[in-house]
């Protein structure tokens, strides 16, 4: 039994295709022979037209949620396609926030595990195999299902690189959510918006971030010059979002995000595994740390043993006088 | 109000980790230790609870060799009891299976109110709690940065992509808390002390009437078939700074292209 259909759980944002769905679309290209993704919002019809770009031909269409969260009544959809006979041999998810709960809810639903911080995908005859980074990166391992399909992979942004297939405009066929009811008892009150400027963290060319070497949370504004100046986005180690520095957002590591730009600059970061998984994929490393046996050396390009309150303002200081 | 903390005992995140060389999964050997993760679920129940005015908080854990070591660090912040399912059988269980057997568990406490972490340090699979909740039929709302109860209601603010939303949901509702959602208190010596005697109720799976052959390395749908080592990242320059360390930076970005 080969791999014939996969799904992809195609999460949104602001009626586009958020970038992780596309580069799931893309590799569910290369896993499977048909492609097709389960979508849900208001502006459906507008995202169907990008997933089919790149190779979904069917939208199953959840449609607009209201003030519901999308974990029960997205799952419930989905489930209500598997059990009447639609069913696909693989289930791509984004490791989201809302992808998680999703996949979570799906995987009792179904009666079948997930596998989750996948990195990495191939194809192995007729099964699927999973890459997961262990150990903070150092070990890489592989994972398989071995009961029944659907197989549930939720998996991390910039696993894959997204490329768009060129293809027609998908069929989009509603997926109606059955009958729920405490499990879809929460709602949506109010979305706010943390104030951001410049680019988004998971998409920035730079990322400075930085961690307790800074010593208190008025430092900070360092990290955010520095990264205002370079057009980059700030990011923080667990350590200072912990201890409420700054917010969940900031963060870059397993718990957080994963991040893949030209240029990581870690600041006051020592580098623990917890955030090497989440930058080791970057271009390149730069590295500030007091402490020269910092665990961050040893994946850095360049190294800087210093005080990050003497290298900083001078770095901030030069790069302004280049204009 | 009855809150539920789902806690883990973990192998100190700070040792050396290793995986077993059969089967591949974490060695949990030794002493184990309250993930850190649960501290902030074990302290938000507790405020919680005491704001309600009465109740109390019961810990539910799983872990295959009867550990309670961790148990008796969230007893002694305050948890009134605990109960801990402990089985052979449970050896490298999936989260499915995890949430499965937590299930049968959480439901004799007969809770208000779940919390859990959104996810453990050493496992980080970040699912169970969920399952957890679909299992039970009770609603979810995940990455828990405030929460607050009123009248049957729970109140949270939920990390989103954007910022964050507020949420609300009518109990009981399983919630999912982020490190950092409050500060947790130290163990007093006297809560130390009180803990020592405090009830654990050790429970196995046939008890919580689960059939074993659904759990464990058994149960488990999924296997690990190979660890490799990654690709290492060659180690590159390393100046000490004598005043002119951010001079290195500044030719690194232009080699770059970057200013």
């Amino acid at each position: 039994m080969s791999i014939d259909k996969v799904w992809v759980l195609a999460e949104t944002s602001d009626a586009s295709p958020i970038s992780t769905t596309l580069e799931l679309l893309t590799e569910a290209r290369a896993l499977g022979s048909t492609v097709e993704a389960v979508t849900w919002g208001p502006d459906t019809a507008a995202v169907a037209v990008e997933l089919g770009n790149h190779g979904a031909t069917t939208v199953h269409d959840v449609g607009d949620l209201g003030g519901s969260l999308p974990g029960a009544p997205v799952a419930a959809a989905i489930a209500a396609l598997v059990e009447s006979g639609n069913r696909p041999d693989v289930i791509l998810v984004p490791a989201t926030y809302d992808g998680r709960d999703i996949a979570a809810r799906l995987s009792v639903r179904l009666d079948v595990p997930v596998i989750t911080n996948v990195v990495g995908l191939s194809l192995e005859g007729d099964e699927v195999r999973s890459q997961h980074g262990l150990f903070g990166g150092t070990q890489v391992a592989t994972a398989r299902f071995t009961g029944q399909r659907p197989w549930i992979f939720v998996v991390r942004a910039k696993s894959f690189a997204a490329e768009p297939s060129g293809g027609p405009a998908p069929t989009v066929v509603p997926a109606p959510v059955p009958e729920l009811g405490a499990v879809n008892a929460a709602r949506v009150l109010a979305r706010h918006a943390e104030e951001r400027t410049g680019p988004k963290l998971d998409e920035a060319d730079v990322v400075v971030s930085g961690g307790r070497g800074l010593g208190g949370a008025e430092h900070y504004a360092l990290i955010e010059e520095l990264a205002k100046l370079l057009h980059g986005a700030a990011g923080a180690s667990r350590a200072i979002v912990d201890a409420g520095w700054v917010p969940y957002s900031h963060q870059v590591g397993q718990t957080g995000k994963t991040v893949k730009p030209t240029v990581y600059i870690a600041c006051g970061i020592s580098g623990a595994t917890q955030h090497l998984v989440g930058m080791k994929g970057s271009k390149n490393i730069v590295a500030i740390n007091k402490d020269q046996d910092a665990p961050i050396f040893s994946v850095a390009d360049l190294g800087i043993v210093g005080d990050v309150h003497k290298v900083l303002p001078k770095l901030i200081e030069a790069l302004k006088a280049r204009g | 109000m009855n809150v539920v903390v789902c806690v883990k005992q973990i192998p100190d995140p700070a040792a050396p980790q290793s995986l077993d060389p059969a089967t591949r999964t974490l060695v949990r050997e030794g002493k184990l230790i309250l993930d850190d993760s649960d501290a902030y679920g074990v302290e938000m129940g507790l405020q919680l609870a005491e704001q309600a005015g009465g109740g109390e908080v019961t810990l539910v854990s799983m872990a295959p060799n009867g550990e309670t070591s961790g148990l008796r660090t969230a007893l002694a912040m305050g948890a009134a009891k605990a109960i801990l399912v402990s089985d052979d059988a449970l050896k490298g269980s999936d989260a499915l299976a995890t949430a499965k057997v937590l299930a049968k568990a959480v439901a004799r406490a007969e809770p208000d109110l779940v919390i859990a972490a959104t996810e453990s340090t050493d496992g980080y699979t970040g699912t169970m709690p969920v399952q957890l909740a679909e299992l039970l039929g009770m609603p979810s709302v995940t990455f828990a940065k405030k929460v607050a109860v009123t009248d049957g209601t729970v109140r949270v603010e939920r990390q989103t992509e954007a910022g964050y939303d507020e949420v609300e949901s009518p109990l009981p509702a399983v919630v999912t808390v982020t490190a950092g959602v409050v500060e947790p208190r130290y163990p007093s010596f006297k809560g130390i002390m009180a803990a020592k005697s405090k009830p654990v109720d050790q429970v196995t799976v046939a008890d919580l009437g689960i059939d074993a052959g659904q759990v464990g390395l058994a149960g488990a749908g999924q296997e690990v078939l190979d660890v490799a080592a990654a690709e290492e990242r060659t180690k590159g320059d390393v100046v000490v700074d004598e005043g002119d360390g951010y001079e290195h930076v500044v030719r690194f970005l232009e080699k770059l292209k970057i200013v």
